[in-house]
């Protein structure tokens, strides 16, 4: 092909940018754009791109890749241990049912020998994660009963991908090989079917431990660099080191990647990582539905349409009729299991995971591969349009619409209190915070504080607050209560900026040095401001007032007064403030401002004159 | 003006203040949320004071008065000069009485029973302190007995709260007709309120 890669680049942004709105503006949800700007410009409609097919596969999976180390990262053991019935229950029954259902049928109808039928149910019986998540997300329903539930099950099946794919290989052993020129050679497709389990698992192992032990400790070298780009640079360097170690090995890269996710998922670096990959995941998602779109092989379905088109329907149907059926166990109602059952009765991307492999592995003869790849391309296309169809159909009928739960505080890990700096002052409202149970989602861009900060029971994430991926990585969008608490005023500023543009639903909290910074603040809207020095001077000056032989509960109330007065004066003269010159250098203005404050001291309201308890009037009045 | 400090547990005086009408001329005054720290600003609560006619002191019997921050309230708020004293006539007239919720039951509150004197005996210090004020003094709405008692009940009383508080507020009150009564709600039985 002469093409650049500009110009593919080209072809692949102009279609999405042509086509999803145009699907948005219909009404449809971006996915079918994506897919459907794939067919148009895929090999059997425009044939702008992807004539070779195996290039596009190519670009589909890097979206995959990482899209899987951001669902990896998402998988933290805690989120994971509360969902358990779920993901176990749900999970298992699905897949064990489906992929039994499947097997059943296809052996009957078909005369394809067990192992085919075996590895093609289990490819199957799997969803598109890419797919109901992106249309659940869509819809404003993750955080529904009927998003928990597809979470658990699609977790489960993410899970479920590694031992199948451990069992595959053994399952070549005792297949008829058929030899074929066209295989793809890894390393290991050599060896005997128990050695490649063995290696696999043993990968999977290294993963694990070099993610505890070294990649930890080398995102620590690299974010005490404090390069923004640098760490990015590592991000993606560990997903595909890790995506091509799988595929030396003979692994799906997405595997891998997933894995990576998973190993990091608890660290310290988690939002970091999160916030680094994001902008790349809407954009790669994209790509890889273009890539599902245009990776349909219209001329297999055209050769043998009645084939690809039944079986795609049974298959879609057969998925659909067991969810319904889980969903009916675990006490759905109709319309939520109908939006549930139907957003997972498709095949998905793991599918094509497993065809590849088993292709790789010679279990599946090329041709049934690639025409098994249609259908799982077919079925999800066709989610978008099924939820669509109930969504105005059918969904009308049953009436009952859920709300957002209130359970769902249970399994949300996005704490209401979001902490940015972690330093003297955010700790210790972090351990007010804590000693009253509250547990507060901790962002600080000092790695070594936060290394030490989560050896003693903090969840404490590394990450530059300034970065509005993070803040999203962070919560924010979920959450009640951000507190600014850096140390550094122009940085907590910034972060404020930010917060009031994004995430103005957020009531903020903020630190401030001194009356300057309070200033600023101010000019931002915010009403909560702390200076860091205004309560324990006072508190000094109360124990001087004491040691001068003032009364230690008088004094104390003077700090109150005092206190109260300098808030409401530092709201006034921030409105004040801006009458001045501009050219006034920043030290005069201080003194300036001193002045000020003095002079207004003079007609302060609270000198001593306090009337409680103070019966010098009464005995006046009482012995005229 | 209401005082409670540990509001968020007490269940008798949650469904009283649940139960007041929403209406531009009730405030619910809470004073233990807005003066944690016991300063209380002197000049804004005058003001409230003179915005209204009726003024109720809300609370649980401690030690046989209200809990401190009312008395602080009234240490502070009623000024001299202000409240009473030759020039203190801001109060005059105005109706105020208490709401209040015991523990213990009403045959308590006897010369027989534990506590030995009556509640209106214990509430002496502050039916005295209206009059120093030249308010009239109305006797109170008590609740008695929420150690033990059934939820509905709380509900029935929290209900009678708000058909009193409706009450004052769209009728005319003769006061020394209410003063005749030992309870407020022996008024309200009598009136079918």
């Amino acid at each position: 092909m002469e093409n650049s890669f500009f110009l593919q680049a080209i072809i692949y942004l102009a279609a999405a940018v042509v086509c999803v709105p145009i699907a948005k503006k219909i009404g449809l949800s971006s996915i079918l754009g994506y897919l459907f700007s794939g067919i148009i410009i895929g090999p059997f409609v425009l044939g702008f791109i992807g004539s070779e097919g195996q290039d596009l596969m190519h670009f589909a999976e890097f979206g995959v890749v990482m899209m899987l180390f951001l669902i990896g990262l998402e998988l933290d053991p805690y989120k994971f241990w509360k969902m358990r019935r779920f993901i176990l229950g749900m999970g298992s029954l699905q897949v064990g049912i489906t992929s039994l259902v499947l097997f059943i049928c296809s052996s009957i109808i078909f005369d394809w020998n067990w192992q085919t039928a075996l590895t093609i149910s289990l490819a199957l019986s799997l969803s598109s994660t890419a797919i109901v998540l992106q249309t659940l997300k869509e819809k404003g329903m993750l955080q529904t009963s009927v998003g928990r539930s597809s979470f658990a099950v699609l977790l489960f099946q993410d899970i479920a991908v590694i031992p199948i794919l451990a069992i595959i290989p053994l399952l070549v052993s005792s297949s008829n090989i058929i030899p074929d020129e066209d295989i793809h050679h890894s390393l290991i497709s050599n060896l005997d079917g128990w050695l490649q389990t063995l290696i696999v698992i043993g990968v999977i192992a290294v993963i694990y431990f070099a993610g505890k032990y070294v990649i930890v400790p080398i995102l620590h070298v690299v974010a005490k660099t404090r390069l923004q780009e640098l760490f990015t640079a590592s991000a993606l360097l560990l997903v595909l080191g890790v995506s091509y170690l799988m595929q030396l090995v003979g692994l799906s890269p997405a595997l891998g990647a997933f894995m990576a996710g998973v190993v990091l998922a608890n660290s310290e670096f988690r939002h970091e990582l999160e916030g680094d990959i994001a902008p790349f995941k809407g954009l790669l998602l994209g790509l890889f539905f273009i890539g599902v779109g245009a990776s349909i092989n219209f001329r297999l379905i055209i050769d043998n349409p009645a084939f690809i088109l039944i079986f795609g329907f049974i298959l879609t149907m057969i998925k659909f009729f067991v969810f319904l059926g889980i969903g009916k166990l675990y006490n759905k109602k109709i319309d939520q299991n109908f939006i549930f059952s139907i957003g997972l009765s498709q095949a998905g991307e793991f599918g094509f995971v497993i065809m590849s492999f088993s292709m790789e592995l010679n279990i599946i003869p090329n041709m049934l591969a690639n025409q098994i790849m249609a259908i799982i391309a077919i079925s999800m296309i066709s989610t978008p349009f099924l939820l669509l169809i109930n969504e105005r159909l059918i969904d009308p009928y049953f009436g009952v619409k859920e709300k957002e739960s209130k359970t769902y505080d249970e399994i949300n890990e996005n704490n209401e209190v979001i902490i940015a700096g972690f330093g003297n002052f955010g700790s210790t409202i972090g351990r007010l915070l804590k000693t009253n149970k509250i547990p507060a989602t901790i962002l600080d861009l000092d790695s070594d504080r936060v290394d030490s900060l989560r050896k003693m029971g903090f969840k404490v994430y590394y990450g530059d607050a300034t970065r509005l991926e993070l803040l999203k990585a962070a919560g924010c969008e979920n959450a009640k209560l951000f507190i600014a608490a850096i140390d550094n005023p122009t940085v907590n500023l910034i972060v404020i900026e930010m917060l009031k543009k994004h995430f103005p639903h957020l009531k903020i909290l903020a630190r401030a040095r001194n009356r300057n910074d309070a200033f600023e603040i101010i000019d931002m809207g915010i009403e909560n401001i702390y200076r860091e020095n205004l309560y324990s001077a006072v508190h000094l000056g109360v124990d001087a007032l004491v040691y001068l032989g003032h009364r230690r509960y008088s004094a104390t109330r003077q700090g109150q007064r005092f206190i109260k007065y300098d808030e409401d004066a530092i709201f006034r003269l921030a409105k004040k403030r801006h009458d001045k010159k501009a050219f006034m250098i920043s030290a005069m203005e201080e003194i300036e401002m001193q002045e000020q404050l003095f002079k207004s001291d003079l007609f302060n309201p609270i000198g001593p004159g306090d009337h409680a308890w103070d019966s010098e009037n009464l005995k006046k009045d009482t012995s005229t | 003006m209401f005082a409670h400090p540990l509001f968020e547990k007490s269940f008798a005086n949650k469904i009283l203040a649940e139960h007041i009408p929403p209406s531009k001329n009730i405030t619910f005054h809470d004073l233990y949320e807005i003066y944690p720290e016991f300063d209380i600003n002197v000049k804004y609560e005058q003001e409230l004071l003179k915005n209204h006619d009726i003024i109720i002191w809300q609370h649980p019997m401690y030690w046989y008065s209200c809990p401190p921050l009312l008395k602080q309230w009234i240490d502070m708020v009623l000024e001299y000069g202000w409240a009473y004293g030759k020039n203190g006539l801001a109060l005059q007239d105005k109706l105020i009485f208490q709401a209040i919720t015991t523990g213990a039951n009403m045959e308590n509150y006897s010369t027989e029973g534990d506590n030995l004197f009556t509640l209106p005996e214990l509430l002496r210090p502050f039916s005295q302190t209206a009059k120093v004020c030249r308010m009239e003094y109305l006797p109170p709405f008590v609740i008695h007995g929420t150690h033990k008692m059934e939820e509905e009940t709380y509900y029935e009383h929290g209900a009678s709260y708000a058909r009193l508080l409706n009450y004052l507020e769209t009728n005319e009150i003769d006061a020394k007709k209410i003063q005749q009564f030992f309870y407020m709600n022996d008024w309200m039985q009598s009136k079918n309120i």
